[in-house]
């Protein structure tokens, strides 16, 4: 301090008042709060679901069968939300379905956001020749029609969970490549990159370093409204009878066994129908909430 | 004669963008040991290009014809990547002209600190946020913890440049470029900020290479100026002799066009049309000659 002369001010920081951190932002948004919420309570139902399960989902009972919902007449206590055509509980078969349903969301939607981003990064941040190659490949893969190359797809590899789950990532990839090479792109003109060059970062380091966590709040958002997706897509390939063995309840396929009684058990389509409803719901206010609350606290 | 710490030799580059125009006209100036030395011009003189250069970040665009950037013995421009990427932190850092988008909005200023000491120095995190700490403190931040702690979003623009004056000189490095680095601020934090680095600068025995467009600020902080116009040095000289004898016309009307307080009614004039004329006429003359010795 002696070198300094007595002028000198001392810069104390502002005074401005403190942004909440982003933690509390996100208690705040109601939007946040619920969809969490309900997707917490469907991952804790999933894990849970033998114990939450009031019956044997895969337990036939013909003399119980398109038995209405708890409220209507000729309701039996035990099955709350009635039976199918062929007696099963339905509210345990949408408990069980929930376990699909979200596996496929979060270990698709999972995958394809890794090898979306990291080729969007890459496009993103090399730019030039790199930057073509990957972009013409988006271009392209996204002329098809996802859900025709998913069917597609699925028919190659063979039903079940892991083919399902191949389906939805190859379909979804393009999504995340194109968001996140726009970003990327954008931050890689930012003044931090070079100041970061200045100091002697490698390239990779620069790219993960400084540029990702700047990525990392569209990510979660995209990452969220494509789990949404990934479970309706899922639904769909358990409709035409392309997803996991009949054997396993899926939420897809109680709406294709429910839409043919339609008229004598309404029940049976409309409760999977409204768990699949609810679920993409959450999962797009969710994202849409994290959109907004970790944007403008890291970027103003 | 000792030899210069930074030497910049007949450094000559061009616009691939724009037809081939030349952006910097061999261009020699010599930064010493210790030495604060301002490089002056207007907005496309070429000032920042050579900032870049010495940093091997010169856009694509860009492209260097000639010369020699020599740093300790070393040409610059003909290191590999990697040899650079060690020199630049270790030995050569950058104070940013924009405080506001310099720093990584998503890293808290601990984090982005830190890099630098833990990359060049291997130290350990708890090493590194000590040192950062002392750092904040060496730039009189009153509270280094909480500043440390926070994103760049939370602190005002005099502080960011603080941060970033003191993530510069954190490395101890022989050279800082200090790229414009008051343009930002409004005039009661240049003039702290001044202080600051010039003060540094002393304590460390730091050379530094002053980019600005304002030779009032050059005043204050620079021992010697070189002048730029169109990439061509015009005039080069101690602060003192070019400032108060300049022998050039067109460093006479940079002067004549700084608005004094105590002469409120000279000053904010253009510079004369017939200075531009004679500098234009005197650049296609040095063109004229340099293709000369070219083809000859």
């Amino acid at each position: 301090m002696e070198h300094w002369s007595p002028t000198s001010t001392t810069a104390t920081a502002d005074t401005s008042p403190q942004q909440p951190s982003v933690a509390v932002r996100l208690a705040r948004d109601p939007k946040v709060v619920f969809a969490g919420g309900f997707i917490l309570l469907l991952i804790v139902v999933a894990i849970a679901a033998p114990l939450v399960a009031p019956q044997d989902p895969l337990a036939q009972n013909l003399l119980m069968a398109t038995v209405p919902p708890v409220g209507f007449a000729d309701a039996e206590p035990g099955f709350l939300l009635g039976t199918d055509g062929l007696g099963r509980d339905v509210l345990s078969r949408v408990i069980f379905g929930t376990r699909i349903s979200l596996t496929v969301a979060f270990v698709a939607a999972g995958l394809a956001c890794l090898i979306g981003s990291l080729l969007g990064l890459l496009a993103g941040y090399l730019g030039n020749l790199v930057d073509t190659m990957i972009s013409r490949l988006v271009d392209i893969w996204m002329a098809f029609p996802p859900v025709l190359l998913s069917i597609l797809l699925v028919a190659i590899l063979g039903t079940g969970l892991h083919s399902v789950i191949a389906a939805i990532v190859v379909i979804d990839w393009t999504r995340f490549c194109r968001v996140v090479r726009t970003e990327t792109r954008g931050q890689a003109q930012m003044d931090y990159v070079v100041a970061a060059r200045t100091i002697g970062f490698s390239r990779p380091a620069i790219l993960f370093r400084e540029i990702l966590p700047n990525v990392v709040p569209v990510l979660i958002a995209l990452l969220t409204l494509e789990m949404g997706i990934a479970v309706v897509v899922e639904a769909i390939l358990s409709f035409v009878g392309l997803s996991v063995s009949s054997d396993t309840p899926t939420w897809g396929g109680m709406i294709a066994e429910g839409r043919q009684i339609v008229h004598e058990a309404w029940w049976v389509l409309a409760v999977p129908l409204a768990a699949l409803f609810a679920t993409v719901v959450a999962f797009n206010q969710l994202g849409d909430g994290l959109a907004r609350s970790l944007d403008p606290v890291l970027r103003r | 004669m000792t030899r210069p710490r930074l030497s910049i030799e007949t450094l000559s580059a061009i616009s691939l963008r724009d037809g081939n125009r030349p952006i910097l006209r061999r261009v020699s100036l010599a930064v010493d040991t210790g030495e604060v030395h301002g490089l002056v011009g207007e907005s496309g003189a070429g000032k920042s290009t050579i900032a870049k250069a010495i940093l091997g970040i010169v856009p694509s665009q860009v492209k260097i014809t000639a010369g020699r950037i020599d740093f300790e013995g070393r040409d610059l421009l003909s290191l590999s990547a990697r040899e650079l990427r060690e020199i630049l932190g270790r030995d050569i850092a950058l104070i940013p002209q924009d405080p506001s988008t310099a720093l990584n909005p998503a890293r808290r200023i601990d984090a982005q600190m830190t890099d630098g000491l833990r990359l060049k120095r291997n130290l350990l995190a708890s090493e590194a946020r000590r040192r950062a700490r002392a750092l904040l403190e060496e730039v009189q931040i009153r509270d280094p913890d909480r500043v440390l702690h926070s994103y760049p979003h939370q602190l005002s623009g005099g502080m960011r440049q603080r941060v970033l004056i003191a993530a510069a000189f954190g490395l101890e490095p022989k050279l800082v470029i200090a790229d414009e680095p008051t343009t930002a601020l409004d005039v009661t934090v240049q003039k702290q900020i001044l202080r600051l680095i010039r003060s540094l600068q002393e304590r460390h025995g730091t050379s530094v290479l002053f980019v600005s467009h304002d030779l009032g600020v050059v005043a204050k902080i620079c021992d010697r100026v070189t002048v730029l116009y169109m990439g061509k040095v015009v005039e080069q000289g101690t602060t003192a002799d070019v400032l108060n004898a300049p022998r050039h016309a067109y460093t006479k009307a940079l002067l004549a066009a700084n608005p004094r307080y105590d002469r409120p009614d000279t000053g904010l004039e253009p510079t004369p049309p017939e200075v531009i004329a004679a500098l234009h006429a005197e650049i296609a003359a040095f063109d004229a000659s340099v293709m000369g010795s070219r083809d000859g």
